[in-house]
């Protein structure tokens, strides 16, 4: 509160001038309008700057074709909200009903307007505190012993307005276009700028450099005018399909692959863009060769003495000149505005479009920074949806989560529940949690036990990367071992190469689940907290380090997992297990014999019955049980000395008679030698 | 005589050999005696011999003498002279002048003649000796003819010594002889008993006999300690010859089980001697009590067929498996000693009986083992859940639920405000068994209640509108609420049966508690009979009777009736002859009016209390029943006291007698230290249940059962002879408390463990997923990979070592878990180790 009321206050250091905020949001876009839906619901004293006049301006100016490849689906059979957000791609998240996507737009990949459009409503329905035409340029650091991190963040923007928060929520995506450099770079045309008028390409012979789906995009849009067109780039096409990653070559895009497999003059070829070099010859024409020709050239010769591939090898592929070259590589995070003293680093190999973050979002190089959005999807580059709206609105709130226990003393909501409600708690939440199935592997659901197992406390869509710092983190207590749930795709199943069709991909049976290839819940079960150097020892690619135990319900083409007997049933088992416990759900007829004849009552008549809750049942459902044989009718009972079957005993002695082991005591005879 | 015997027991082993070559034994040992008075005059004192009394010449009689010649030799063995006597032609004495005297044998002990044999009953080798000896131990073998004479002398002889009993289909046979030549050496060692009765066989063996063969027993009655006690018995297997025989009665004698300890190579033993095998229980010294009594167990299965010695592991070093229990010396030389691991005493006895089928037994076991862990799978795939499992076989049953409104997050917030004034909402989730089970009874509700004025039954699936449920913070399923206009909602906390919703839904209709206006209007409620709406609902009413003077009272009583609303019916007067009304009760305000049974009863109750959570417990405290019917949903109510059930279970109502007597003894207790109460079968037929968990069968009713519920779970029977009165009760529960009554049953102490092992997908993965394995540089901490909660596969440490066995090891040992925790499981493991990497 106290710091609240430096909430906009002015405050003057060392001549300059600072508005003070809490947090400070940079960028407008869907993270950092996602973000200040959570601190404007938290009542947090914020702002979100913003360097266009509305927000989205990514999505002003990209895809420069309009045509979003983030899924819109309007129907799912389905009426459950949660459940829905798993197949609407672009909605963020908040409480108002009316900013669904869907209301939106009824494209199924609806164009980048709507989500311009989309974006103001959700600013200013919300009334998120955005302050539009403010370019921060600058940001620096101001040591204080007193600021939440220890420091302050100082924002300057372009007309040198200066800004100071606790906490710097970094969510200006990644705009920077990647560019290659390379002799005759400057006859490439950039993806931001080229023309998306197909007449401009009649008959003309293009190059793309490039892979993605920006690159596929634009060569889909020309397909039809040209002569044909190449696409070169370093690595090989990957297939979101065969990947399970949104981010790889989308379907909707990859019409060239056709024409490329088909022989219709269209063709895809590897290399390393680093080598090539272009030359124009005097009709205009751009000629691909290799650096390496060049280095040798006399500098005072002209075209004609340049060395072209086609010289020594007179059926190199690219051979044939081109009318244009555009470059489609893709955009990285612009490192240019932050003080040396923040160490915003880029990450190592294929990351290094992003900036260096921990698993919590935060800079690795300063204390109280977050990067929240598109620039953090080093976390799960490649592997989950971090990097795209409908993954990272829910890392997004996990930050905020996170930064409300930090700062504020708000622990990680968390709802508490009798140990009878453990598997349906679980059952709920695979079945439609959105968090959990868009962010498979990143978020996780958690499952606190507390003393003897007789209740639990529920904590939702938790990175799984700061598993260890969970106590910390939380401010929740995990001393009594917990549950870890996520969802994953099969380890072996996804992959550039990988056949994902082949036959007798899918398990069916409960007791192969462990098998299953697509998105399917895993619960891993951990009697302590795994340490920090547990998690980073875990096996290369687990999200987790090695379990006490781990089970996998078994993967679901409907994606519904309340099958009562392949789903639930040995879920149940498996809970039943890693506590030691009967967690089977009785009628109170049961429970009333069981409190005659035993000690100690399941957990289910314990909470249940003995709390005046019993389940008394239909006469319908108890003449089932009894035909089932798993409750005993006494009404007809003709005293044979049986033992109830239901009984817990009862079944356990039944089952060991069924195989046929003989209750003649040897027991000692055997298992003491084993010792 | 019995010096005689001595000599002849030291002399057995020339008698068996000589018993087997009977034909080589010469026939030189018959005496010829010229005449009886030559004959008689040599007769020893006391020693017996055989006479023939022959004419010189007699053709008829040859075969005859040939097979008396050859028993000679026989007979010598056992101190009895065969002598032919010749009968000079003009004898005319005892012996030799009469026609048939000399179609007889004589036997004489000394010269007193003992028994004279048709010489038809001497047909041959046999019936000679087994005739002459059965003559001659007439005192040592006991001839019975019932089961009754067999019971008298195996009575007589418990505790005392053992007993030989052998059936012969007819005297005279080569089995009779053996018999008798048995009982001429161990006769005096044990009792011999002799029977040609085809039904004393009958009566003495279990299974059918065949009545043309002979049977021998050894009954074991030296060690019969107590009257009642049978004596074990041990049935010879063999043909019954006498080596035979021999050999049963020194197997017998031998020592139960031996303690060896030394290399089991060295030892030697009498069953080996006699060609049988020996059979070693591998012991320690932690588990020698419990080895001891397997040997003992296994030698009486093994009884005359192999010893059983129990060799100590701490004493000797055996260079074999850790985990062998049994070894098997077999009487071959040179056969080296099988060590094997057995998980079963049959086992043991299988593999002395067929020694081939040792190995065939551990192969099919093996097999067996897969087939049962598969069968296990299969059982982990059935439904053990009774509520699943009956909703789900329910599932096809179309509900009627026409009377239930479906609510949405579209219409969820209208409904509520629209004209009913009580709207009652269910929470469920579609796919929950619970939350089906109790639409079932939801459904049922709403067919009771349908027309009643005000009243709107509703509901939402949370599968459908999550949102929803998280906005009227819904967490659990199911959970049902009550919404009134103005009013908060209440959450329903009872029993999920229909008359118990039913009856919660019809009391939160009127406000509680119920302001009353007038007198009148106090005593119909009284009654039962005001308000109307609730004048077919037959719960005691609750009146509050407050004076002006005492406002808090009030005000903590109105606190109670809103959290005891829909659940206790529950009024308050405070007008001003409110002390007019309370002391036709005899109480004065603030004070609680109690009416039971239609106003029949109206207990008054003064109110010390004010605080609101003091008077909940107090309200709640007063509605119990003194001498309640005990059913399925009032026990817990009872079982919050906390204290001793006094359970008179009943086959239908109780009687006047029993139920005035039981009251008397309720009432007499103001303190209430126990519960009195009564339990109508017919009512709650589970009872028979419980009855029959404590007594295995149902006992005379009407029964009266002291239960212990909350310590130490011990249920004492009240004795049946006694009438049901309050005295004998008194006097029975003080006999109880003093720990003078031995308890007829204890509840079971068990935990409620997972009733079947879950799939062990990490042990699965393990192979193929090598990264999986624990890191080598990990501490031992992080070495988790025990199953949790003492998995009863124990399955998963294929791929470790010493440390996994303990813990299984352990794991086994747990009470409950019987045998399947123990070998079976572990050779499993090695198994199920080798299946996976072939996944």
């Amino acid at each position: 509160l106290g710091l609240a009321l430096y909430a906009s206050s002015l405050c003057a250091i060392s001549g300059a001038t600072f508005l003070y905020h809490d947090y400070c949001v940079i960028g407008a876009g869907p993270a950092g309008l996602q973000a200040a839906y959570f601190l404007q619901q938290a009542g947090r004293d914020y702002v979100v700057f913003e360097r266009s006049h509305a927000p989205g301006s990514f999505f002003a100016l990209y895809p420069r074709h309009r045509k979003l490849i983030s899924i819109n689906k309007q129907y799912t059979g389905k009426s459950n909200s949660e459940f829905n957000l798993r197949h609407d791609w672009n909605s963020l998240l908040s409480h108002d009903r009316r900013l669904l996507f869907r209301r939106y737009s009824r494209d199924f990949f609806p164009n980048a307007d709507t989500m311009v459009r989309y974006l103001e409503d959700f600013a200013s329905l919300l009334k998120l505190r955005v302050q539009y035409n403010t370019a921060i340029i600058h940001v620096t650091l101001e040591k204080n012993e007193k600021a939440w991190n220890g420091h302050y963040f100082l924002l300057t923007d372009q007309d040198r307005k200066n800004y100071k928060c606790s906490s710097l929520l970094v969510a200006a995506g990644t705009w920077v276009p990647n560019v290659v450099n390379f002799p005759g770079s400057e006859y490439v045309e950039g993806y931001e700028t080229v023309s998306i008028n197909p007449e401009d390409f009649t008959g003309q012979t293009v190059l793309i450099l490039g892979r993605g789906n920006s690159a596929f995009e634009t060569a889909e849009n020309i397909l039809g005018v040209t002569n044909f067109i190449h696409m070169v780039s370093r690595s090989r096409v990957r297939l979101s399909w065969a990947t399970h990653y949104v981010g790889d070559l989308r379907a909707v895009n990859n019409g060239l692959l056709d024409t490329y497999q088909l022989k219709s003059l269209d063709g895809l070829l590897e290399g390393d863009l680093e080598d090539l070099a272009i030359v124009k010859d005097k009709k205009g024409k751009l000629h691909i060769t290799l650096r390496f020709y060049l280095e040798n050239r006399n500098i005072s010769a002209g075209i004609d003495s340049i060395t072209l591939p086609q010289d020594e090898l007179d059926n190199f592929a690219t051979r044939a000149p081109y009318d244009r070259v555009i470059r489609c590589l893709g955009w990285k995070f612009d490192f240019s505005i932050y003080n040396r003293s923040l160490r915003m680093m880029p990450g190592k190999g294929n990351i290094k479009k992003y900036p260096q973050i921990k698993p919590n979002y935060e800079s690795r190089g300063t204390r109280g920074l977050f990067v929240l959005g598109t620039a953090s999807h080093s976390v799960d580059f490649r592997k989950s949806a971090g990097g795209f709206i409908h993954g990272f609105r829910y890392t997004t709130r996990a930050v905020h989560r996170l930064l409300e226990n930090r700062h504020h003393g708000v622990p990680w909501p968390s709802t508490v529940y009798p140990i009878t409600q453990l598997t349906n708690s679980i059952i709920k939440r695979v079945n439609e949690a959105s968090g959990l199935y868009q962010m498979f592997s990143v978020l996780a659901d958690i499952i606190l036990l507390r003393e003897n197992a007789t209740a639990f406390e529920y904590l939702e869509e938790y990175p799984t990367g700061v598993l260890a710092e969970l106590e910390m983190q939380t401010g929740r207590k995990a001393r009594n071992g917990l549950f870890v749930i996520i969802m994953e795709y099969g380890r072996n199943f996804s992959g550039a190469d990988k056949d994902v069709f082949y036959y007798n991909r899918a398990v069916g049976e409960a007791q192969h689940a462990w098998q299953s290839n697509f998105l399917h819940p895993v619960i891993y079960y951990y009697k302590h907290l795994p340490t920090e150097r547990e998690m980073r020892l875990r096996p290369p690619e687990w999200p987790l380090p090695r379990p006490n135990a781990i089970h996998h319900i078994v993967e679901d083409f409907l994606t519904d997992w309340t099958a009562p007997n392949a789903h639930i049933l040995p879920l149940r088992r498996f809970l039943e297990n890693c506590l030691s416990t009967d967690l089977r759900n009785f009628f109170a007829e049961s429970c009333f014999l069981f409190t005659f004849t035993h000690q100690k009552l399941p957990p289910s008549c314990q909470q249940g019955y003995i709390r005046m809750q019993g389940l008394l049942g239909s006469q319908e459902l108890r003449q089932h049980a009894v035909q089932a044989g798993l409750l005993q009718d006494y009404t007809h009972t003709d005293f044979s000395g049986d033992r109830p079957p239901d009984s817990h005993h009862g079944s356990q002695e039944h089952l060991m008679r069924d195989h046929g082991i003989p209750v003649r005591p040897l027991q000692h005879l055997v298992n003491a030698k084993d010792e | 005589m019995p010096a005689q015997k001595d000599r002849w027991v030291s002399s057995l082993v020339f008698l068996l050999s000589c018993v087997s070559s009977i034909p080589q034994c010469g026939s030189a040992s018959l005496q010829q005696e010229q005449s009886p008075q030559h004959y008689f005059s040599g007769l020893e004192a006391g020693k017996p011999s055989l006479a023939f009394f022959t004419p010189t010449v007699s053709p008829g009689a040859q075969p005859f003498l040939e097979h008396v010649e050859s028993s000679a030799e026989a007979l010598q063995d056992y101190g009895v002279s065969v002598v032919k006597v010749n009968c000079p032609k003009e004898d005319v004495s005892r012996y030799c002048g009469k026609e048939n005297a000399l179609r007889k044998a004589f036997l004489f002990r000394g010269n007193r003649l003992i028994r004279e044999f048709p010489t038809d009953a001497l047909f041959d080798v046999n019936s000679i000796v087994a005739n002459v000896l059965f003559a001659l131990l007439f005192n040592e073998v006991k001839y019975v003819e019932t089961l009754a004479d067999l019971e008298n002398i195996e009575n007589v002889l418990k505790g005392k010594s053992n007993m030989v009993f052998a059936y012969v289909p007819a005297t005279g046979t080569a089995e009779h002889r053996a018999v008798m030549e048995a009982a001429f050496v161990y006769g005096t060692i044990h009792q011999f008993v002799l029977t040609t009765e085809a039904a004393l066989l009958k009566a003495t063996s279990q299974d059918d006999p065949d009545v043309s063969s002979a049977w021998l027993l050894f009954c074991h009655c030296q060690q019969v300690t107590e009257p009642a006690q049978a004596c074990r018995r041990t049935a010879l297997a063999q043909p019954l010859t006498l080596l035979n025989i021999h050999r049963h009665l020194k197997l017998m004698a031998a020592p139960l089980v031996t303690e060896v300890a030394e290399d089991p190579e060295k030892i030697s033993t009498v069953h080996l001697q006699l060609g049988l095998p020996l059979v070693f229980i591998l012991s320690q010294k932690e588990t020698y009590e419990a080895d001891r009594r397997t040997a003992e167990f296994v030698a009486w299965q093994l009884l005359g067929k192999a010893g059983v010695a129990l060799l100590s592991r701490d004493l000797v070093e055996l260079n074999v498996l850790q985990r062998s229990n049994v070894a098997l010396k077999t009487p071959d030389e040179g056969m080296p000693i099988q060590y094997l691991v057995l998980e079963d005493t049959d086992e043991v006895i299988t593999l002395v009986e067929d020694k081939n089928k040792v190995k065939q037994i551990q192969e099919y076991e093996q097999e067996e083992e897969e087939d049962e862990d598969e069968k296990e799978n299969n059982n982990q795939d059935i439904q053990d859940d009774q509520v699943v499992e009956a909703v789900s076989r329910d599932k096809k049953r179309e509900l009627p639920l026409e009377q239930i409104l479906v609510l949405t997050e579209e219409n969820f917030h209208s409904s509520l405000s629209e004209a009913a004034r009580t709207v009652v909402v269910l929470f469920y989730a579609s796919w929950e068994a619970v939350s089906l089970a109790v639409l079932r009874s939801y459904s049922e509700v709403a067919a009771h209640l349908q027309g009643t004025p005000g009243v709107l039954l509703s509901r939402v699936n949370c599968w459908d509108w999550t949102g929803l449920c998280s906005q009227e913070n819904v967490t659990q399923f199911p959970t049902i609420r009550i919404y009134q206009e103005g009013q908060q909602s209440v959450t329903y906390g009872g029993m999920w049966g229909t008359e118990e919703l039913s009856s919660f839904i019809l009391l939160s209709q009127v406000s509680c508690p119920l302001k009353l206006a007038t007198m009148d209007e106090a005593e119909g409620y009284l009654r039962g009979e005001f308000p109307s709406e609730l004048s077919s609902h037959h719960h005691p009413s609750l009146l509050g009777v407050f004076s002006s003077a005492t406002r808090e009272a009030r005000e903590a009583f109105e606190e109670a009736g809103n959290i005891l609303s829909g659940h206790v019916r529950m009024g308050m007067y405070f007008e001003d002859d409110a002390l007019a009304l309370s002391q036709k009760y005899s109480v004065s305000p603030p004070a609680l009016l109690l009416a039971r049974s239609g106003g029949r009863s109206v207990e008054g109750i003064t109110l010390s209390e004010h605080s609101v959570q003091d008077m909940v417990q107090m309200i709640r405290y007063q509605l119990l029943d003194i001498f309640p019917e005990i059913t399925v949903p009032n026990l817990p109510q009872y079982l919050q006291l906390g204290k001793p059930f006094l359970i008179l279970f009943s086959a239908g109502d109780i009687s006047q007698v029993e139920s005035k007597e039981m009251l008397k003894l309720a009432k007499g207790r103001p303190q209430k230290t126990f519960v009195v109460c009564w339990l109508n079968l017919k009512k709650t037929p589970v009872g028979y249940g419980i009855l029959r968990t404590y007594f295995s069968t149902t006992p005379p009713l009407p029964l009266l059962l002291w239960v212990n519920l909350h310590a130490g779970g011990q249920v004492f029977k009240f004795p049946s002879e006694q009438s049901i009165t309050e005295m004998n009760i008194l006097l029975w529960l003080e006999r109880l408390q003093a720990g003078l009554e031995i308890p007829s049953s204890t509840l079971s102490e068990e935990d409620w463990k997972p009733p079947l092992p879950a799939y062990d997908f990490l042990q699965m993965m393990e192979p193929s997923v090598p990264e999986l394995s624990p890191h080598p540089g990990d501490t031992p901490a992080q070495h988790p990979p025990k199953n949790p909660g003492g998995d009863t596969a124990g399955g998963d440490s294929a791929t470790r070592e010493e440390p996994s066995q303990e813990s299984t090891a352990e794991e086994g040992g747990a009470p409950g878990r019987g045998l399947r925790g123990t070998a079976p499981r572990l050779a499993a493991r090695d198994k199920q180790g080798k299946r996976h990497s072939e996944l």
